[in-house]
């Protein structure tokens, strides 16, 4: 019987949720397509791991050398291949993370089997993989049909899929390793924390984010001023740390903060699936934009359809007013 | 491959790879008649963001260093805008490759047209952006590596050179970077944030009108017709559709004053103000 593979994504000794969401999408296709759920696990001294993730899947794989330790496509990808090679997976899904987006496509080529990135959704119909995901930001999703393979690799978007424990006590199997030559041509060296900024977003009641709307450097005294009329800070979403307005600790979504204040109003934020990861469980939601299709709506318990740039000020005055 | 260790030189000549593609952050975007695209029409298009930061990154190394930044598409003509921002930018030489048959090429067979044109080129670092903000696969860079035979890194924030390595800092979630060496020549697909990219003045942009755009077809680069195009892609859309949403926003309507109001409402009944 064919498998599905699930790879383990691990990080500083701690399993990522990217993997228990797979493994919860893997078991339900696994099912339907009559195949058995496995997980692949890489590592060095990872066997608390492979005991946590065997409750999730019918086999775990686990593959343990020193070179293993840190997350390395060059290394990952040399024992992926020959586990793959061997086991002929049906399907191999990978997080579509940092270290997903790293290692899948240069693997996928090597292997010479379809990929498809950043997946949302996954189903068969009969042989062929069709997905689901997601293009100009999210605006748009896409239903797509991978080429016919006997075995294709996915990229799966974070928290697309909700983890579920089911009642399985898998079989670890340990694999020996066959990085039997050094790895050269890539090293880890470290991880490196970004220096810790004056404000802590994460604790922070009233967050007011800002985003690409905001156009320019000159209307950030007009955001900062709501904010503190609201007894709030400033957040943003990427390009605003990217041109530099606001430092990266002030970053919401999946390459910065996840934040859950008491109210978070949205300006000029279109909603894109990394920012929204951030901020969706945020008590109350309040999103000004002026594209009534902007998905940040689909998260928001309220919505206006406007220029911010009336709203903002408007608002700043009515609070300064009430609280007089 | 050898070239490059046997040279040792200081200088770099990198390649870039860029991609022309419709600005729709802010814009409102609709399905179009085949319900497989969107509607082009009324859209600006200009260099993907991603990619943008990559040759300002390539640019930057090339004043630094010495060296040349040839920047490469894989599009029709109209991508030629693109291409002349990237030589107002500061790149050497354009490549523009174009051929009916590359209509409907994913990701992947774009990796193969690009690998299969840039294989003749001399190079020492090949730049892209990590993602493409049309269709996002995050792919291009990694897969091109691969098909050239040389490592690659992704979703990078900070490059350094030594001794034939590239020392990149690789972004990872929640504000963690990892830094990683990768030997050179390799691939690094760039993450926006690297560098703050360069205004273009008129006289820049001019100036690149005169410069030449070297232009190659499917001939050119030796792969067959069913290497390139859907036949040669991975993935075939099917449908486009709006995403269900998961709960729909309560709108406010009215004028500032109106909207203000009752903002100020909702917060007071929840006791925020």
């Amino acid at each position: 019987m064919t498998e599905i593979f699930v790879l383990a994504e691990h990080r500083q000794g701690q399993i990522r949720d990217i993997t228990f969401e797979m493994l919860t999408k893997g078991k339900e296709l696994a099912e339907k397509t009559n195949t058995d759920l496995t997980a692949v696990l890489l590592g060095k001294n990872t066997k608390e791991h492979a005991k946590t993730i065997s409750e999730y899947a019918k086999k775990v794989l686990l593959v343990e050398d020193a070179k293993l330790e840190n997350f390395n496509s060059e290394a990952y990808q040399k024992v992926l291949s020959n586990l793959t090679k061997e086991h002929k997976p049906l399907l191999t899904m990978i997080g579509h993370t940092s270290f997903g987006v790293d290692l899948a496509p240069s693997l996928a080529a090597a292997l010479k089997l379809p990929l498809a990135t950043d997946c949302i959704d996954l189903a068969f119909e009969g042989e062929t993989l069709v997905i689901t995901r997601q293009m100009y930001g999210g605006k748009v999703n896409v239903k797509a049909k991978v080429r016919k393979s006997e075995s294709y690799i996915v990229t799966v978007r974070q928290a697309a899929f909700a983890a579920q424990k089911p009642n399985i006590s898998g079989e670890i199997m340990e694999v020996s390793s066959p990085l039997t030559e050094e790895i050269t041509e890539k090293r880890f060296i470290e991880y490196v924390l970004p220096p810790p900024g004056g404000v802590d977003i994460t604790v922070a009641e009233v967050l007011v984010g800002i985003g690409r709307g905001i156009k320019d450097e000159s209307n950030m005294p007009m955001v900062e001023e709501l904010a503190k009329a609201l007894g709030g800070v400033l957040a943003c979403s990427r390009p605003i740390v990217d041109k530099g307005w606001l430092s990266t600790d002030r970053q919401v979504g999946s390459s910065g903060k996840t934040v859950k204040p008491k109210l978070y109003i949205a300006l000029g934020i279109s909603g894109a699936f990394q920012h929204v990861l951030g901020m969706k469980n945020s008590d109350l939601i309040i999103a000004v934009n002026k594209d009534s299709n902007a998905p940040i709506f689909s998260f928001a318990d309220y919505g206006v359809v406007d220029d911010l740039f009336k709203i903002a000020p408007a608002l700043k005055d009515k609070i300064q007013e009430l609280k007089g | 491959m050898e070239i490059w260790h046997s040279r040792r030189k200081e200088s770099l000549d990198i390649i870039v790879c860029v991609k022309h593609v419709p600005e729709t952050a802010e814009a409102e975007i609709k399905i179009d008649a085949t319900g497989k695209a969107i509607e082009k029409t009324g859209l600006v298009f200009d260099i993907n963001e991603w990619d943008d930061y990559a040759l300002e990154e390539a640019v930057r190394i090339k004043e630094k260093l010495g060296g040349t930044v040839t920047a490469i598409t894989v599009g029709p003509e109209d991508t030629d805008s693109t291409l002349r921002k990237c030589l107002a930018r500061g790149a050497d030489k354009a490549m523009r490759l174009t051929d009916p048959k590359f209509q409907g090429s994913d990701s992947y067979a774009i990796a193969k047209i690009l690998q299969s044109t840039i294989k003749g080129l001399s190079f020492d670092l090949i730049l892209t952006g990590a993602l493409a903000g049309d269709d996002g696969y995050t792919m291009v860079g990694p897969i091109l590596a691969e098909l050239l035979g040389i490592q690659h890194a992704t979703m990078v924030k900070k490059i350094e050179f030594a001794d034939g390595v590239a020392k990149v800092n690789r972004e990872l979630e929640g504000g963690l970077e990892e830094k990683t060496e990768v030997k050179m020549p390799a691939v690094l697909s760039i993450q926006t944030g690297i560098n703050e990219p360069r205004y273009v003045s008129i006289m820049g942009i001019r100036k690149a009108m005169k410069k030449e755009i070297k232009v190659l077809g499917l001939a050119d680069t030796g792969l067959s017709e069913s290497e390139v195009g859907e036949t040669g892609s991975w993935i075939k859309v099917e449908k486009i559709f709006v995403p269900p949403a998961e709960k729909q926003a309560e709108f406010i309507k009215g004028s500032p004053e109106e909207v203000t109001t009752k903002i100020a409402e909702i917060l007071k009944s929840r006791g925020l103000i």
